[in-house]
Parts: structure tokens; C-alpha cells; sequence
């Protein structure tokens, strides 16, 4: 069974006459342990994809389910990062991973109880990011790769169902964003977490994802499915191979196409 | 401190004081000007030895009706801050009152203030509060309605409540602004609090002047400006440590620079 099921959604930002469409129709299912990538032009409406699978923003018409159950509101289950890594600058890196903790059920009850353990796993997640060391760090001691990767502790540290990134790597160098492509697949692959990624970046798409949506122009909807199909684990020596770069042109051709 | 932090920090501004001064000093000297019109740092220094026992008591009184008045702005400001910040309602609501207080000169309200509380220290303190929470107040509310709505999404989504939201984020990231803002408040309280002496009081560095001015014992009064001056440093300082020292992590990097 799939874990997220989106069949024939849409969504809308604002109300009546006034009200934009982001989203028409989509349909698509996420197994567990799945990465799936949505790609698509900007403004197509990826971004409101993932406040709609996060419950953030009710859709307009369509069902949305969860495990077979149907979403009605914010999901704890669910962890985020952003473009920007959104670190409290007056947290360490630890106490900003730590920071979901202090939130959600059941760890919220008895936080200070169990803090010790609890930052014992962050550092685990933080070492399995390759931040050993840079726990006390604040923000402003931490690259904007080694921020990006204390984002994403954060957003795994509740142990969600689900980890959804937006545009997670675009605001980094091509080498540090292939550093953390790896660092992702090494997470992705130990704990078997499944990945909702939104990004413009095809290569990012194909060299991450089991399964790359492409997305037309606002409102939204789904152009084209694709299997990756590539064996796993990927060494980013495959980016180089003829079947990868035949994916991502293959991928590239949907782009910016009408309906 | 190295010896070319203690150049920059410590002797510049010596030097640059003192000069100013002594221009002052020579100026008066070179053009005989009378003491009635401007007297010479010299003569203004004399007459705040010779009267240092009332420009003492007088300060005092200033000082703590200031600090008192700046208390309360602070507190008020805080609340009404988190308040306004807390929803576009309450934002839309009090807004336009908030904005059209602030814009009453408070030497208006001085009169109405004796009128309600007699002479005596009462009407200073709260000039000094009424001048000086609105930037308080407005500063809360624009760090709190600045917080970044991707990191908003980020904690609602794990179930996170408003208040959560402001204890966890909204708060701490609108400390810089709050605490910014009372280096402005101080100085402001401080405003309130000598011109509402100056408009009526029994006591206060603004009385003290007024009397010595009527008199026309002008070294008095300068000697009165300078302990104003003085004082104003002070508490600047003042606020601008505690700024300091609890939000250093918003000067990052100049700590070690």
C-alpha cells in the first residue's frame, strides 16, 4: 500500500472569484521508503504540492490520504527543510536539530527528561550528515553546505514518515550540492526514509529519485511520470553515464510544454 | 584590548571631547563673550563644584523618575508589542490610536498630568513612560512579524501552536529589535522626564534650571546641560551593555573581528 495517495487534488490560493489555482488534478502515490522528485518550471506549483501533502494547506477538491486514512490537518509526520536553511541563530547546531523535539508528541511531554538521550541521537544525525564536531556551532560558524545539512537533521530528527525538501540544494555551489546529493542517498538509504523532493535541477531529480514527476506551467498538473530506474546505490559517476543524461534530456523535453 | 583597539576606543573619543572644549574655552576667551550669553567651560565648571550639593539632589531626582518611567515603558511596550504582533486584528485595531498618541507633543500632556497628580515627581515619570514605549512597542511587533513564514510552516507542521510559534521563535528573534529599541527609549524617557520638570516641578535637573535661568545665573544652567549630557551617556551605556549581552548572537562576527 502506498503511504501518500493524491487523487485528482486541486488546490487554490484565496477564496471565490479572486482565488489562483496552483494545482489541477493531480494523482500520484508515494510507497514507503519511495524518493520521489516533482520537477517543473517555477511558479508550477511544486512548492504548494508539498504544503498540501503536509497538511498545511487544505486542498480545493480531490482526496488525500495517508496511509488510507484521509489528511485533515498539519501532519507531525512530517519533516521540512527549505532553500534556506531557516537555523535559529541563537541556537547551536544541536539545540536547532533538537528543536522539533520540543514540539511534537510524544517527545515534547517529557523533553527534559529524556533530553540527554535525545541529543545523543541529534549528534548521531548530525555525525551521519558529516557535522561530526560541529554540534556547539551556530549557525553563522557553519557553511552554507554544513547549514543545509543541519536543516535536514532537523527535519528527521522526529523520526517523520515522510521528509519533504524544497528546493533543499539551490541556494549551494555545484560541489557542494553534489557533496550533499550523496550525503541525502547515504541518509535515505540507511534509514529508509521516504523523500518528497521539489527541484529544477533534472540531474538532482534523476540521480535522487525512484520516480521523477513533471509538473506544467501554473496551474499545476502533472505532465509526465518517469521511472528511474537506475541501480541503486548510485555513485555520482553515473551522472556521467548515456542512460542518465538520456533521462534528464528525456525530462528536459516536458519542461515548459502545454498540456 | 590592544593598543590600537585602545587608540580607536578609548582615546579618539578623549581627544575629540576634550578638543571640543578647549575650542569652546578659546572661543569664549577671544571674544569676550559674557558670561550672561555663554560662559566658558572654565566658569561652567566652577559653578557645577560650587552648587554640586543641590545639581547632586536635583540629578538624582531626574534620574530615578527617568529609570522609573522607563520601567514601565518597557514592560508596557513589551506586552503591547507581543500584542500587536500577535494578529493582523489587534494590529488593525490599536494601529491608528497607537500612531495618532505618538504624534501628541507630550509637553501638551505635561499640564493635564500636574493637573491629575499635583506637582512632584508623579507627572515625570509618566511623561518619561508615555514618550518612550511607543518605539518599544513598535520595534516587538516588527521582529515578531518578520519571522520567516517557511520556518512558520516548518513548526506548524509538526503541530506547533501560535504560542509555541511565539516562544519558541517569534520572541527571541524580536529580542534584537526590543533591545535596540531601548537605547532609543532611554534617551527619549529621559526627554520626558526633564521637560515635564521644566513645565512644572518642585524638584528635577529641569526645575533646577529653570530657577537658575530666571535668576539668570547662566553657568547653572549650562552646568545643568552638561549633567543632562553626562547622564544621557550613562544610561545609553547602560542599555547598550545589556543589549550586548543578551543578544550578542545577533552582532555575530564582530565579537571577533
Amino acid at each position: 500500500m502506498s503511504l501518500v495517495k493524491l487523487e485528482r487534488i486541486s488546490m487554490a490560493y484565496g477564496r471565490g472569484a479572486a482565488a489562483l489555482m496552483a494545482i489541477e488534478e493531480v494523482s500520484l502515490e508515494i510507497a514507503r521508503g519511495e524518493v520521489i522528485a516533482v520537477v517543473g518550471p517555477s511558479g508550477c506549483g511544486k512548492s504548494s504540492l508539498m504544503k498540501l501533502i503536509s497538511g498545511l494547506h487544505p486542498p480545493l477538491a480531490g482526496t488525500l490520504t495517508l496511509e488510507g486514512r484521509p489528511v485533515k490537518g498539519p501532519l507531525k509526520s512530517v519533516g521540512m527543510a527549505f532553500q534556506n536553511s531557516n537555523l535559529l541563530p541563537w541556537r547551536n547546531a544541536l539545540d536547532n536539530v533538537l528543536l522539533p523535539l520540543e514540539i511534537v508528541q510524544p517527545f515534547r511531554r517529557d523533553f527534559k527528561k529524556n533530553r540527554k538521550k535525545y541529543a545523543q541521537s541529534a549528534e548521531q544525525l548530525l555525525d551521519s550528515v558529516g557535522l561530526a564536531g560541529c554540534a556547539q556551532k551556530f549557525p553563522w560558524e557553519l557553511s552554507g553546505g554544513m547549514q543545509q545539512r543541519a536543516s535536514i537533521c532537523r527535519a528527521l530528527i522526529h523520526e517523520p514518515e515522510i521528509l519533504m525538501l524544497d528546493e533543499p540544494f539551490a541556494a549551494l555551489d555545484a560541489f557542494t550540492r553534489e557533496e550533499l546529493w550523496c550525503a541525502l542517498r547515504d541518509l535515505q538509504a540507511a534509514r529508509k526514509i521516504t523523500v518528497m523532493l521539489v527541484t529544477h535541477d533534472l540531474r538532482e531529480a534523476v540521480f535522487l529519485a525512484d520516480t521523477v514527476y513533471v509538473m506544467s506551467k501554473r496551474p499545476g498538473r502533472i505532465l509526465k511520470r518517469c521511472a528511474v530506474g537506475l541501480p541503486r546505490p548510485r555513485d555520482l559517476e553515473v551522472t556521467y553515464t548515456q542512460d542518465f543524461q538520456e533521462k534528464v534530456h528525456e525530462l528536459r523535453s516536458y519542461i515548459g510544454m502545454k498540456k | 584590548m590592544d593598543r590600537r583597539e585602545f587608540a580607536i576606543m578609548v582615546v579618539s573619543p578623549a581627544v575629540f571631547t576634550v578638543t571640543l572644549f578647549l575650542l569652546w574655552e578659546i572661543v569664549c576667551a577671544a571674544f569676550t563673550v559674557p558670561l550672561t550669553i555663554l560662559p566658558a567651560p572654565s566658569d561652567v565648571f566652577a559653578a557645577l563644584w560650587q552648587y554640586r550639593v543641590p545639581i547632586a539632589d536635583n540629578s538624582w531626582v531626574t534620574l530615578w523618575t527617568t529609570v522609573a518611567g522607563f520601567l514601565g515603558a518597557t514592560l508596557f511596550g513589551l506586552g503591547l508589542g507581543i500584542a500587536i504582533g500577535w494578529h493582523r486584528a489587534i494590529y488593525a485595531g490599536i494601529y491608528p490610536v497607537l500612531v495618532g498618541f505618538n504624534s501628541i507633543p507630550k509637553v501638551a500632556v505635561v499640564p493635564v498630568l500636574i493637573l491629575w497628580f499635583g506637582l512632584g515627581e508623579i507627572p515625570a515619570i509618566l511623561t518619561a513612560f508615555l514618550i518612550s514605549f511607543f518605539p518599544i512597542a513598535v520595534n516587538v511587533a516588527t521582529g515578531l512579524a518578520t519571522t520567516e513564514p517557511e520556518l512558520e510552516d516548518v513548526l506548524r507542521a509538526l503541530g506547533a501552536s501560535k504560542l509555541d510559534i511565539m516562544k519558541k521563535v517569534g520572541i527571541p528573534r524580536s529580542l534584537p529589535y526590543f533591545f535596540g529599541s531601548l537605547k532609543v527609549a532611554i534617551t527619549l524617557a529621559f526627554v520626558g522626564a526633564v521637560v515635564s520638570e521644566t513645565v512644572g516641578a518642585n524638584k528635577g535637573l529641569g526645575k533646577l534650571m529653570l530657577d537658575a535661568q530666571a535668576s539668570f545665573q547662566v553657568p547653572i544652567v549650562f552646568a545643568g546641560l552638561l549633567v543632562l549630557a553626562v547622564l544621557g551617556i550613562l544610561l545609553y551605556a547602560a542599555t547598550a551593555m545589556i543589549e550586548a549581552r543578551f543578544t550578542g548572537w545577533a552582532f555575530r562576527g564582530q565579537a571577533n573581528r
